[in-house]
């Protein structure tokens, strides 16, 4: 997995300063959170169905080698396919196995974070397969050669008129000439484009948001339909998903269902929820004749009986991306992963290495807003501190951050030191302040009066003032 | 005669250092709640810088010397949510079951109360209404998440006839301090510090208070270099009729 998050600040800076991004982010708060805050208000239920889906995952992680045998049975019993991918380059390897079988010169694509994952589009044009996306968000930024920028709104960083320029350089040479301004004229002419390729296609891949052991079903939610068109138009339905995405039965997906579009989108339910079993059988009238489910492990499993365990309850919402105050403030490009926010924060050092991912855990103020919008209840928070910890330890942190933490808590730990300590901060501060105020601060105060003013304190310490004034203590 | 109740102030190293004030805000207003204060010698950092730094060992040593300090009191009064918080949430976390301090630090987070919530639950009363003011009320999220503090600050500034509490638009939203990260990532922090003055100034209060120091300084910091007549106080602070400093603002 591919992680760029060593230049995190620089490009969280020209987030902060990119006029279009920042218009595009406000979507966030009337689209995702008012929407999820509202659709929670009408389920007098939401809470304690939190619980459950917590509990749920945790039992299926806690017994995942038992389920996965079952939902392989279940998924063979019904004629179809389960490869298990240790990581990335074994995963593309089947995935270009089962195309080459099926002579794939097009794959239409769905509704997959896990083929980001394993970078799996350059892979495929490598080998001269071209990938299609059809979500319109992903569709859009193959055309840009972009990458998504959340996990269930890749366009969110765009504007309408961005997207507008965008199809009107590419659908020239599919005859569309003009440059459409209007939503439902754009959505139209991509889906004419689009429906074309669907017809063509000779493989169709798609992720899964949840897979039922019961059952041996991939199930998918989407709002546009064109899962349905990918998985049943090809001959081919290739499912690519991580092993976590297991839940026992139909009951358990159920439950699962009632959370994710209501934490997501806000939705009750997505206009599409598709449970695909096994190959068309002989009385359907349309499907493919062949299925097969990729299994990815890719480091999740190393997880397991660590600190980091709780991460795979993820059911990859979204809702701590959408109410992360530096997520929404610069947006998901700047976290260099494909997993970006609070739960990339988490997930890609698990994925990638802490030493590929140094800035992530530590980019949040700790607001634990993530938490507390979780529907699955991971820790978010605490796990980011976790991975502060492995740093520490392996010494990953900055010398100088390292150095102060030291001294202060040496300093913390001698009263007489403590007091001279805040005696002479006190004098200092008091001296470069004029009028009480301090404009400028030196060494990592530059930090502070970078962005804001500081208020000198009036007085010595209050223990000081306390002691001097016959207090008890 | 029968003597008060005992209670010990933990005023925090930030309070202690940038804002005296509100130590002293905070022993009137729990002296007035019908209790002694006392202020336990030798305290300092209850450890969280170490502790949301990943430096584990030395936020546990820096909670084992706290949890020690605060031993001997039957109530330990803390003027911050995010303190208070790791008093009570995270302190029984940095030892095993097995070890002694585990208990030790269960029962410091038992009798520990944030300044509000205690304040409150000992059916305190402003005696000194401050004087017709509009206000908004801040959430700090640790106080806010950790420890559900909501109405305590509200009902309390609510008991004053001539206050009119505003809400903010968001008031879930950080302000963007975060300990270290507000000048880890000055850039980010200083943005949300940006929205939330912007929130504040749109409520049209006079006056923005609050029950973290951390919040204080990143929000009284930022309204003063955007140049709004805006004040920020620590709830005590306005509580006690205590808002008069010495530079006049």
């Amino acid at each position: 997995m591919e992680v760029e998050s060593g230049a995190f600040v620089e490009k969280a800076r020209a987030a902060l300063d990119d006029a279009t991004l920042q218009h595009a982010l406000k979507h966030i708060k009337h689209g995702f959170v008012e929407a999820r805050a509202n659709a929670a208000a009408r389920l007098p239920d939401f809470e304690a169905m939190r619980d459950r889906a917590r509990d749920v995952k945790a039992h299926t992680i806690a017994h995942l080698a038992d389920y996965l045998e079952q939902f392989e049975a279940n998924v063979t019993a019904r004629g179809g396919k389960v490869h298990w991918a240790r990581d990335a380059r074994e995963a593309r390897a089947i995935i270009h196995g089962i195309c080459r079988a099926a002579g794939a010169r097009t794959v239409t694509k769905s509704k997959s974070m896990v083929t980001e994952e394993i970078e799996l589009n350059p892979y495929l044009e490598e080998h001269s397969i071209e990938p299609i996306e059809t979500d319109l968000g992903e569709y859009i930024i193959q055309l840009r050669g972009e990458k998504p920028s959340h996990i269930i709104a890749p366009v969110i960083h765009l504007s309408k008129d961005q997207v507008a320029d965008t199809f009107h350089e590419h659908h020239g040479r599919h005859g569309f000439h003009t440059r459409l301004t209007e939503r439902s004229g754009m959505v139209r002419e991509a889906r004419s484009i689009l429906r074309q390729r669907f017809v063509k296609a000779d493989v169709g891949i798609t992720g899964a948001n949840f897979l039922v052991a019961e059952t041996g079903s991939a199930v998918v939610v989407t709002n546009e339909g064109n899962a349905d068109l990918t998985a049943s138009l090809p001959d081919t339905h290739i499912v690519v998903t991580g092993i976590e995405k297991l839940v026992p039965t139909l009951d358990d997906c159920h439950l699962m269902l009632r959370l994710l579009p209501r934490s997501a989108t806000g939705q009750d339910i997505t206009a599409y929820v598709s449970f695909f079993t096994g190959p068309k059988r002989t009385d359907d009238l349309s499907g493919p004749s062949s299925f097969h489910v990729v299994l990815l492990d890719n480091g999740r499993s190393d997880m397991m009986g660590t600190e980091f365990e709780e991460m795979l309850r993820c059911i990859r919402c979204g809702a701590c991306l959408n109410h992360c105050p530096v997520y929404s403030n610069i947006g998901g490009h700047a976290y260099g992963s494909v997993y970006p926010g609070p739960m990339g924060a988490v997930l890609t050092p698990s994925l990638a290495g802490i030493d590929k991912a140094g800035h992530l855990p530590n980019a949040s103020s700790f607001c634990g807003r993530c938490e507390a919008v979780c529907p699955v209840r991971i820790p978010l928070p605490k796990l980011m501190r976790h991975w502060r910890e492995r740093e520490f330890e392996r010494h990953l942190s900055p010398s100088g951050t390292r150095w102060g933490l030291r001294a202060w808590s040496m300093i913390a730990a001698s009263p007489r030191l403590y007091r001279s300590m805040q005696w002479t901060a006190s004098r200092f501060l008091r001296l470069i302040a004029s009028n009480g105020w301090i404009r400028r601060l030196p060494l990592a105060g530059a930090g502070w009066t970078g962005e804001r003013d500081m208020h000198a304190p009036a007085g010595n310490s209050f223990q000081h003032q306390w002691r001097k004034r016959g207090g008890r203590r | 005669m029968q003597t008060k109740p005992e209670a010990a102030l933990f005023v925090t190293c930030l309070a202690d250092l940038m804002r005296p004030e509100v130590g002293f805000a905070s022993a009137s207003l729990i002296e007035a709640a019908g209790f002694d204060v006392v202020v336990p010698r030798g305290q300092s950092c209850c450890g969280q810088p170490n502790y949301n730094s990943g430096d584990r060992r030395a936020a546990r040593s820096m909670a084992r010397r706290t949890i020690e300090l605060l031993e001997p009191y039957e109530y330990v009064v803390v003027p911050s949510g995010s303190c208070a918080a790791m008093i009570k949430v995270h302190y029984p976390l940095l030892f095993d079951e097995a070890d002694a301090l585990f208990g030790k630090a269960q029962a410091l987070a038992g009798k520990t109360e944030e300044l509000t919530v205690f304040l409150e639950r000992h059916g305190y009363t402003p005696d000194a209404a401050p004087a017709a003011v509009r206000v908004a009320y801040h959430d700090s999220c640790s106080g806010l998440r950790e420890l559900g503090i909501r109405h305590q600050p509200r009902a309390l500034l609510k008991r004053s006839p001539s206050l009119e509490l505003l809400e903010l638009a968001e008031p879930e939203v950080c302000c963007g301090f975060g300990g270290t990260f507000c000048v880890k990532y000055p850039d980010i922090s200083g943005r949300m510090a940006e929205n939330k003055t912007a929130d504040i100034a749109a409520t049209g209060a006079g006056i923005v208070a609050m029950g973290d120091v951390g919040c204080l300084l990143n929000i009284e910091g930022k309204l003063r270099r955007e140049g709004r007549d805006i004040r920020a106080c620590h709830v005590a602070e306005l509580l006690a009729g205590m808002l008069e400093r010495p530079d006049g603002r």
